[in-house]
């Protein structure tokens, strides 16, 4: 990567940064900084990492960055930004941190519009801990605890976020996935959910991701189920909040 | 802060009350609570008072989210606080751990209730192991075990001033008879008593050691064992340096004891009685009190022992809990003759003590 494509608020001392060769962290990071860059928020950032591979930025900006527990990184930046209003709060997830074990916190940071931008990163296992069934695994596809794999009768269907959350969310709050296969559209949708946390309400972009390392797939077939399989279920763009339309 | 003419007076509350009035007294920011008996009126109280002075309360999902929320506060450089009981208490286990990694000054107060699991919503001093020990590690924390309203008013005030200057956790421990019932102490202007402003700052930004670096990324995880090894070692050092001007106990009695009465909390309370009836009526009994149960006051018990002939009275509402800690303090001093009172869940009057001691000192 050229020091002109690096984001300014990225932390050059943890460069080359420690994800696998072929993880998608690293793009949604880069659409992140960029997206801080643009705005100018360098000064206002707190970013505040999970447990599993998302634990491996904990010191990836050159703002302050904090690694929390696995499913608390919303609670304990809800609790800095209603401490700190003046502070720009970045609440950064796995999909088994936000879908799984966390997700009273996602659930209930959407109904009290909390003023935060909340970035959960798709890549459909729990990739930390060697590859195990996540709330997003596809219908039929194998992982650790799938091993003929994911069969709807035994573990229910998969778990669409922004989706779900359009059904809770404060009208004015902010959902969106984005994908790394788009990623200076993942930067605007990452631009849009910070501006929203601005204008004092809650935003949340999940962004499909990939694990080769886990998925066991060379770069062509990562890309393929990125962009085939992944993206045919979980839809990228906008997601409209359909809470309080009846009102 | 509320003026100090307005702060100085008798009051006549429950527990709970003083709770929240003494964390309004101190200087508390904000309190992040999930109900659970039977602490629930602190937020009551909080919740009616704080706000009209600038502070700040919130409800949230859970007490993972109350514990993750209090954390996320005091990062910010916020003096804030919680409080929870049984069953909430094993749930906070797992913020506290993170805030004894991260040396995170988070204040809980606990009123403990029956255990375990959901039992009873009434009274026990069965959370002695979770605040202690709780969390998977080495239990670096600080426990304050009140005994009176005034003390849960004087130690809820000074949790908030240890817990910033030392940057452990740091819980007062009381129990649901505390919680509950009413009784008068004195209230007054935390300034007044040596404790001014509670000497908080943002976490991000501070700086720990001579000649280290502001803090501007914080993790609790680390990739190998000799990395984990030196951060702890380092908290572990600051826990025993900091141990002999943290810990605190009560005496009662002198040289030449039969028997030493070993209490804390409200039980502490009762075991203070019998044993004044029992030495106002020629009997020669010694009380023990620790008031911090983490770190426990070991030399001091060491010295109560010593003055008490090695006969010992452990008495808890706990099935030895306390006892544990004795028995390790006192195992340095050699062996002391044990009688314990344990009643699990179940209160311990004065009666129930002076009966046991009568016993213990004709045997």
């Amino acid at each position: 990567m050229s020091e002109l494509s690096m984001p300014r608020c990225w932390n050059r001392e943890s460069k080359p940064h420690r994800f696998c060769p072929g993880c998608g962290h690293g793009l949604v990071l880069k659409a992140l900084g960029l997206a801080i860059d643009e705005l100018g928020l360098e000064e206002r950032v707190v970013f505040a990492c999970d447990i599993g591979c998302s634990l491996l930025a904990w010191d990836f900006f050159t703002f302050p960055c904090l690694q929390t527990h696995h499913g608390r990184t919303i609670p304990v930046m809800v609790g800095l930004k209603r401490a700190r209003p003046e502070l720009v709060a970045v609440a950064y997830m796995g999909d088994g941190g936000g879908y799984a074990i966390g997700l009273q916190h996602l659930v209930s940071a959407a109904l009290r519009d909390d003023p935060i931008t909340a970035v959960l990163v798709n890549n459909t296992v729990y990739a930390m801990t060697g590859g195990q069934m996540a709330p997003t695994t596809l219908l039929g596809q194998k992982t650790e605890t799938t091993p003929f794999g994911r069969d709807e009768a035994e573990t229910g269907r998969p778990f669409k976020g922004p989706e779900t959350l359009s059904a809770v969310a404060h009208p004015q709050a902010y959902l969106a996935r984005g994908t790394v296969a788009q990623v200076l559209r993942l930067k605007n949708e990452l631009k849009r959910g910070l501006e929203r946390q601005l204008q004092g309400h809650f935003a949340f972009i999940e962004a499909l991701s990939t694990c080769p390392t886990n998925w066991r797939t060379n770069a062509a077939a990562t890309w393929a189920f990125l962009e085939q399989d992944m993206s045919s279920f979980y839809r990228p763009g906008e997601v409209a909040v359909m809470a309080g339309k009846e009102d | 802060m509320a003026k100090a003419a307005e702060l100085e007076s008798r009051a006549f509350i429950t527990g709970n009350e003083v709770v929240a009035r003494a964390a309004l007294a101190a200087g508390a920011d904000c309190m992040f609570g999930y109900p659970i008996t039977p602490q629930n009126e602190i937020m009551h109280h909080w919740r009616r008072l704080a706000p009209q002075q600038g502070r700040l309360f919130m409800q949230t999902e859970d007490e993972l989210s109350a514990g993750f929320a209090t954390i996320g506060a005091v990062i910010g450089g916020k003096a804030c606080f919680s409080a929870t009981a049984g069953p909430g208490t094993v749930l906070f286990q797992e913020p506290l751990s993170m805030a004894e990694m991260m040396r995170l000054p988070v204040v809980v107060v606990v009123q403990q209730r029956g255990g375990p699991s959901t039992a009873t919503v009434i009274y026990s001093q069965q959370e002695l192991n979770l605040v202690c020990f709780g969390g998977n590690g080495e239990g670096l924390r600080l426990v304050y075990s009140t005994g009176s309203h005034q003390e849960l008013y004087d130690y809820t005030i000074k949790a908030f001033h240890m817990a910033w200057r030392y940057r452990f956790p740091t819980f007062v421990l009381g129990d649901g008879y505390q919680a509950k019932m009413r009784e008068p102490l004195q209230l007054y202007d935390p300034a007044e008593r040596g404790f001014g402003p509670i000497p908080k700052e943002p976490i991000f930004g501070s700086v720990r050691g001579e000649g280290e670096k502001p803090l501007l990324h914080l993790r609790n995880s680390f990739s190998v064992e000799e990395e984990l090894s030196e951060v702890l070692g380092r908290h572990l050092e600051d826990y025993a340096r900091a141990a002999p001007e943290l810990v605190e106990h009560e005496f009662l009695g002198g040289a030449g004891g039969e028997l030493l009465v070993v209490a804390h909390g409200i039980v502490g309370r009762a075991a203070r009685q019998a044993v004044r009836e029992l030495r106002a009526a020629g009997r020669r009994v010694n009380f023990f009190r620790p008031i911090t149960l983490r770190p426990f006051p070991e030399e001091a018990l060491r010295q109560a022992l010593e003055m008490s002939g090695g006969a010992v009275l452990v008495a808890e509402s706990a099935q030895g809990q306390l006892g544990k800690l004795v028995r390790l303090a006192a195992a340095e001093w050699g062996r002391p003759r044990y009688r314990t009172l344990y009643r699990p869940g179940v209160g311990i009057t004065a009666e129930d003590i002076a009966a046991e001691i009568e016993e213990a000192i004709l045997a």
